[in-house]
């Protein structure tokens, strides 16, 4: 065989399955989701009083004790002097912090989050969600047992009846399937905007 | 416990799938699958492809080296001139030589290792037809020489293994674009986006705005998973919201991404006609996969003590590096998953799992990913054991090896040692060189033996062309990304290219009955001393390396070490 007669076919190919691939059907696939699910392929953002206030899916963060707490993020970046800084729930990027199970960093941030955690919340052990960072970055979950520990403290700086809250917490918590698929888990963003919904009424 | 019901749910869907899957892809390769015809004729015209044409060995090589060839230049033109071409919502810049280098050749090898950070450093178009087509691509050449490698053992004297053009094509329009299109629908309905539009601003309830990453990630989502190729849209890969929304669709990409793996040995079985041999090599997969899940399983259910002793809940499990909805069980199967076939997507970040639990991807890795391994590669090197495994049977007894009636000599087992070497040689001396070096040293994250684990694994992921990482590592410098570009391209081609030559030999002698004095190659027997030898001839090279990395880390850990 001589490899000059196989350029053509294999150029061509190459060629055809680009097209294919990589114009036809994804800009097929694209235009048929955008008519049929424009919520989740646009994604799935919320909007309040016509603003768009995140996505369903997507973590943000929330500082103010009146609000449930999301989980530390560990993402980073620069800020204007190009100085590290950390910049927790910054979705325009993404990541873990990639500290391993023995690194001394970790162990004090850990330390921390739990001092702070307690500080806030009470005392005894820290759901390990509370005190550790997500791999996303973006996680919008906080167990279940995060939430009930955390309701109490953000019923008192509403104002609001702790039982209450505790009672929107489970009302809101997603179940694990037949305790295998999922967990128990809550959505921060979606709990904190029943929570001011309920604080309005 | 529920971890255990999590992993056998997993096994079940896949294995269960496996047999009408196999049954399908056996057909497809026979070429009985035809309700495409028009498209799949239209591009053998325009190709100037003859369907009907046999291809030797050494003409399938070729063929599919060139198309690889050219395939990997034109992504390398696209990721340096994505600032000029459509689909830059963002204005992304072009990739540097050494990282569109290293991005090409990762892409091109269905490794799928991203030393960039996709949120800032790729356009949508450079992704959607750039990479999304090698991950067709890529998986679909993988898949071609598993066809080519099970036809030699169907007939006797015979000098052909098929025409590589048209497995390509028929792979591509029959699996893995139905498959995907009909994943990536169930996706996008369970939250992924797809769009072309620009990141989105939010305003947040809690004072302060935020923007939101977003793009076309359904589609490449797909079949990412389900050709075994790993690159995410986003950093955070398989954990991020938008790639992954809930435990469903993570249930989901588990099984894309095991699907085809095990289903190969089950085509190969229809094709023999005795489907038992193809249910002997399925099972041996799934075993090792298997024991590698309950033990990371075990490994991060039990939590890290340094923590638990500083105040953290001892029921939660290790959760640094995890997100909350899929929770330990389904993010170290799916993780484990990736590293079994050579899909490395992570829904976790195993840089922070226990040491032990961080061990079993990166020695599935090692082992050669045959477990069930990527998409086509993970069955051509199970063969490769395979042949190995009735050669030191056959040395036992004295008689010379056979496999499926073809007699297994020494140019054969020559071969096949020469593709289990090469990929040890490429992972050990490339991992210690880096660590001789001042530049490999800066890109380690970790201090200690975790710093080891890291560079171990980057070179056993590149080489196995896995993909995935202890992404701590800064792998974006001219070592690691000219180094680990190289190892991918070996990795792939000089193994693959042995293995064709192993199916040429093997198809050109005659086709022995099998005798009272053949070895079975089913049946319980054979499936331990296949487990034997993949752990044996495919690990054991790596024990002393993987001592003073992980199990190293793990010893000091529990002695409250930390660095």
């Amino acid at each position: 065989m001589s490899i000059a007669r196989e350029i053509r076919p294999a150029i061509s190919l190459v060629v055809l399955f680009t097209l294919l691939t990589g114009f036809i059907l994804p800009e097929a696939f694209t235009g048929a989701v955008q008519l049929a699910l424009p919520s989740q392929a646009n994604g799935s953002l919320l909007t309040l009083n016509g603003q768009v206030v995140g996505s369903a899916i997507i973590g943000q963060n929330f500082t103010s004790a009146k609000y449930f707490q999301p989980r530390p993020s560990a993402l980073t970046g620069t800020d204007a002097k190009g100085n590290n800084i950390n910049t927790p729930y910054d979705a325009s990027e993404s990541g873990a912090s990639n500290m391993g199970p023995a690194s001394a960093s970790l162990l004090q941030s850990v330390q921390q989050r739990v001092a702070s955690y307690q500080k806030a919340f009470g005392p005894g052990p820290v759901p390990a969600d509370a005190a550790t960072a997500s791999g996303s970055g973006l996680d919008p979950d906080i167990s279940r047992a995060n939430a009930l520990r955390q309701a109490p403290a953000v019923a008192a700086a509403r104002h609001l009846d702790p039982a209450k809250v505790m009672n929107l917490v489970n009302q809101m918590a997603h179940r694990s399937f037949l305790g295998v698929v999922g967990t128990d888990h809550v959505n921060v963003l979606k709990l904190n905007l029943a929570l001011d919904a309920l604080s309005a009424r | 416990m529920q971890g255990m019901l999590y992993i056998a749910l997993v096994f079940a869907l896949v294995l269960g799938c496996a047999f009408p899957m196999g049954r399908y892809m056996a057909a497809i390769f026979e070429g009985r699958i035809k309700y495409l015809a028009p498209i799949e004729n239209g591009f053998y015209k325009l190709a100037g492809v003859d369907p009907k044409r046999e291809m030797r060995w050494t003409d399938y090589a070729i063929t599919l080296l060139l198309l690889s060839v050219i395939h990997f230049l034109l992504l390398y033109a696209i990721l340096r001139l994505q600032y000029y071409l459509p689909m830059n919502p963002q204005g992304i810049a072009g990739m540097s030589p050494r990282l569109a280098f290293n991005t090409a050749a990762s892409f091109a090898t269905n490794t799928n290792w991203q030393a960039y950070a996709p949120e800032s450093q790729i356009s949508n178009g450079a992704q959607v037809f750039g990479i999304v087509v090698h991950m067709f691509i890529s998986a679909a050449a993988g898949i071609a020489v598993a066809a080519a490698v099970m036809r030699a053992f169907l007939a006797g004297g015979v000098q052909t293994i098929g025409n590589f053009y048209v497995d390509l094509t028929r792979i591509t329009l029959y699996l893995l674009i139905p498959i995907s299109m009909i994943a990536a629908l169930l996706l996008v309905i369970a939250g992924a986006p797809q769009t072309f539009g620009a990141f989105v601003t939010a305003h947040t309830l809690d004072a302060g705005t935020q923007t939101i990453a977003i793009g076309p990630v359904a589609f490449q989502e797909a079949i990412k998973e389900f050709g075994t190729n790993g690159g995410g849209f986003f950093n955070a890969n398989s954990a991020h919201p938008f790639e992954n929304p809930n435990a469903w669709t993570n249930l989901l990409e588990n099984w894309l991404d095991l699907v085809i793996g095990f289903s190969l040995p089950i085509s190969f079985g229809i094709m023999l006609k005795d489907k038992a041999q193809g249910r002997a090599l399925m099972f041996a997969m799934a075993i090792i996969l298997a024991l590698g899940c309950i033990g990371t399983y075990a490994a991060e259910a039990s939590g890290n003590p340094l923590h638990i002793a500083a105040g953290v809940s001892a029921t939660g499990g290790n959760m640094e590096g995890k997100d909350v909805r899929f929770g330990i069980p389904a993010s170290v199967t799916f993780n484990v998953s990736a590293t079994g076939t050579s899909t490395g997507a992570v829904d976790s970040f195993t840089d922070s799992y226990m040491p032990l639990g961080g061990a079993v991807p990166l020695f599935l890795m090692q082992l050669g990913e045959v477990t069930p391994g990527g998409v086509g590669s993970g069955f051509y090197t199970i063969i490769v054991f395979a042949l190995l495994s009735v050669f030191v049977a056959g040395l036992m007894v004295g008689r010379t090896p056979e496999y499926l009636g073809k007699k297994v000599q020494a140019k054969e087992i020559k071969l096949a040692m020469l593709g289990v070497l090469i990929l040890t040689l490429f992972i050990l001396a490339g991992a210690g060189f880096s660590l001789m070096t001042k530049s490999g040293l800066g890109s380690l994250a970790n201090a200690g033996p975790h710093g080891l684990s890291e560079m171990l694994y980057a070179w056993s992921s590149a080489t196995e062309n896995n993909g995935s990482a202890f992404a701590g590592l800064s792998a974006d410098t001219p070592l690691l990304d000219y180094g680990l570009g190289s190892a991918m391209l070996f990795g792939r081609f000089a193994f693959l290219i042995p293995v064709l030559a192993i199916a040429g030999s093997l198809a050109a002698k005659p086709k022995l009955s099998a005798s009272a004095g053949t070895f079975p190659t089913t049946g319980p027997l054979f499936i331990g001393l296949l487990i034997g030898v993949i752990i044996i001839l495919g690990g054991l090279q790596y024990l002393p390396a993987d001592t003073l990395g992980p199990l190293a880390d793990q010893y000091l850990l529990n002695a409250s070490k930390t660095f």
